[in-house]
């Protein structure tokens, strides 16, 4: 089966809803995504290891619903952007600030009853008290080509005592423009949800709505989805990797790094038709095929990158200069990357070992070999090792992808939608897990779609890790992370 | 060891220029295209072309591309053409997305930062006219809804050699004047 993820959504009382938040601050569950709609709220939840996702909703016909930040704090700003879009307000939030909403839209709670705007209010940082403390603004508009967001530093001398994030400025309203889109408008939109990352959007979308159609993927288009979303891991890893050692004032990896960065998508765009596979899933397979030819380009470039790579790796780990700024800086505690059940590389090199490609699992990572690479130091150096490990298994996975290609039809019709009906499905993308969860009217449009970005639960962590580093060390915290913008700003 | 796998990487990068071997007809048109950005860019501006990158609202995928124009393929700077940090020292506002409301504000901050003349160019479909994202509520539309327009280079995202046909199209056009600010 291509999904493994058949579990429904429950509805439960808010007694057993706080019960579910209480897990996940004991531990004994993970957040995987919460959000909201009128009347009610939603939770997804899965064990430690990544495995056993459940839903679960609580009606709020009053409009307020019980607070899950208040008992585990991850929470916080999705019940902020809940209150935001929906209206809805957690019965104690500890966090009363707009997030999303910056009095700008003209409208307030746009995926609910709609109002006019709110209030355009001063945004207050969390006040900052002692000795000769100085703020920093940096933000929204920065000084690199990187997305905008807005960032708030109180430094004692060179140290920063505190970061304090403010998001929101990308927010495009995607999660409004998918209601009543139809499916194939629903597939163009998942693919711009997060450029770098649009082929893992691409395929959570389409997975989401497979499972809520109950609908079997041709064997080939599994096979070349997971081909096309370990070129983009490369890709985006060895683009990391570079900028990384750059913000280290070691240009030289990011030369090398980008040139095999820029083979990996013109390979991309010859065997597919885009540079970065945008729009080459959909749902009920893949829309290009693979030829002989585009065959034998992805094992070239298989070749060239596994040829080039051992001396980048050896370049890395022999630079003193470099391994001076990397080593120890922004060091991320394992209990805290765990307890915000953090994605991805961020997670990964913190000693926390999920990876959904493995557990659960879903097609054809099961008829495949490959290692997850875990660190457990948490820091700027342990997240490159990550990536460059990472680099290695999606080499071998591309080889062995195109080894075991089965042959037949790489796509499907999507059947009519007869009644109202439900999915989700869960993809590890570059960054992390990517949720996506819909619901499909009985007509075939979208009645509603969250995708949860693995970079809600990763910027939090950043406020972390920078508090008692230098604020020069910033960008390359900052970078390591990588955290999306658009993806979390939807 | 690691002397000697950099003096390798060195040689590596500085002896073989990556702009070959040209396997292909749009390596070849990049390099062409390079070539004549520079000879335009020179002739209008004597020196060089100070570009600053803005990002309205956009998906990520445009800065991809745009970040692909720095690699050792393209390499924008050889060209004359780099980006600067502060729109105070930009001939160019690149910018891409659809204009979010929220970030319309910053938008038109950077664009009254930049100094006459200078130019605009709206870099995307949604940098176009708000492309997919153009119905909604927390869009203000494409670039030209917020600040003046000078050239539009669509795509989704454009490919740099792209981004560069756009940029000698700026540079080349006879009837393109710097655009002038009225109070
Ligand atoms: S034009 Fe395409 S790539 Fe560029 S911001 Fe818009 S959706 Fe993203």
């Amino acid at each position: 089966m291509e999904q493994r993820f058949m579990s429904s959504r429950t509805l439960v009382s808010a007694q057993d809803w706080q019960a579910a938040a209480r897990s996940c601050a004991a531990g004994d569950k993970t957040l995987v995504a919460l959000w909201g709609e009128i009347g009610f709220v939603h939770m997804a939840l899965c064990a430690p290891d990544g495995s056993r996702t459940e839903l679960i909703s609580c009606a709020c016909p009053d409009g307020t619903f019980p607070s899950v930040a208040r008992i585990h704090t991850p929470a916080d700003r999705l019940e902020r952007a809940i209150t935001d879009l929906c209206g809805l307000r957690p019965d104690a939030g500890h966090d009363a600030r707009a997030w999303l909403d910056h009095g700008r839209w003209g409208v307030s709670h746009p995926l609910g009853a709609r109002g006019p705007a709110a209030a355009q209010v001063f945004y207050e940082f969390l006040p900052v008290q002692g000795e000769s403390l100085h703020q920093i603004p940096v933000g929204p508009v920065h000084a690199g080509i990187i997305e905008p967001g807005h960032f708030r530093f109180t430094a004692q001398g060179e140290t920063v005592v505190r970061l304090e994030q403010r998001l929101g400025y990308v927010h495009k309203g995607i999660e409004s423009l998918m209601a009543g889109a139809d499916i194939a408008r629903g597939a163009q939109i998942a693919a711009r949800i997060s450029g770098d990352s649009t082929v893992a959007y691409g395929w959570a979308f389409a997975s989401a709505v497979e499972h809520a159609l109950r609908l079997d993927v041709p064997p080939r288009a599994r096979y070349l989805r997971a081909l096309m979303a370990e070129m983009e891991r490369v890709a985006n890893h060895l683009g990391d990797i570079g900028a990384i050692c750059n913000d280290g004032a070691f240009a030289l990896m990011l030369a090398h790094c980008g040139v095999l960065r820029e083979r990996v998508l013109r390979t991309a765009a010859a065997c597919f038709g885009h540079r970065m596979m945008q729009g080459c899933i959909v749902p009920g397979g893949v829309a290009t095929g693979l030829d002989a030819q585009g065959t034998a380009a992805i094992r070239g470039l298989v070749k060239e990158i596994g040829e080039a790579f051992p001396d980048l790796i050896d370049l890395y780990d022999n630079t003193a200069s470099l391994q001076d700024r990397t080593v120890g800086t922004g060091a991320l505690r394992p209990d805290l990357a765990a307890r915000f059940g953090a994605g991805g590389v961020v997670g990964r090199a913190s000693g926390r070992a999920v990876d959904v490609r493995r557990t659960p699992g879903y097609a054809p990572y099961e008829s495949l070999k490959f290692e997850v690479p875990v660190r457990a130091e948490g820091d700027v150096n342990a997240r490159v090792w990550v990536r460059i490990l990472e680099v290695e298994q999606s080499l071998s996975l591309i080889g062995q992808i195109l080894d075991a290609l089965p042959a037949g039809k790489i796509r499907v019709d999507v059947p009519p939608v007869k009644k109202e009906c439900e999915g989700f499905a869960v993809i590890e993308g570059f960054r992390g897990d990517v949720f996506v969860w819909l619901r499909i009217g009985a007509d075939g449009t979208i009645l509603r779609c969250h995708p949860r970005d693995p970079s809600w639960f990763q910027w939090p962590l950043l406020e972390n890790v920078i508090k008692d580093n230098i604020v020069a060390d910033f960008p390359l915290c900052n970078k390591s992370f990588n955290c999306s913008y658009s993806g979390h700003d939807l | 060891m690691g002397a000697s796998v950099r003096n390798f990487l060195l040689e590596g990068l500085f002896r073989k220029p990556l702009t070959e071997p040209a396997p292909g007809a749009s390596e070849a048109a990049a390099q062409e295209l390079a070539q004549a950005v520079d000879r335009a860019a020179r002739r209008r501006l004597g020196r060089s072309l100070s570009i600053r990158q803005v990002d309205a609202g956009s998906c990520n995928g445009c800065e991809l591309e745009i970040h692909a124009l720095n690699n050792a393929f393209y390499d924008l700077e050889r060209l004359g053409l780099h980006f600067v940090a502060s729109p105070r020292h930009a001939d160019v506002l690149l910018v891409t997305g659809p204009v979010t409301k929220n970030m319309r504000e910053a938008l038109e901050r950077t664009y009254n930062a930049t100094p006459n003349p200078k130019w605009v160019v709206a870099l995307g479909d949604c940098a176009f006219d708000g492309g997919v994202f153009a119905d909604s509520y927390a869009v203000a539309g494409g670039v030209s809804a917020v600040v003046p327009v000078d050239l539009h280079i669509r795509g989704c995202p454009p490919t740099p050699t792209q981004i560069l046909e756009g940029l000698l199209a700026l540079l080349e056009s006879q009837e393109t004047q710097p655009v002038t600010v009225s109070r």
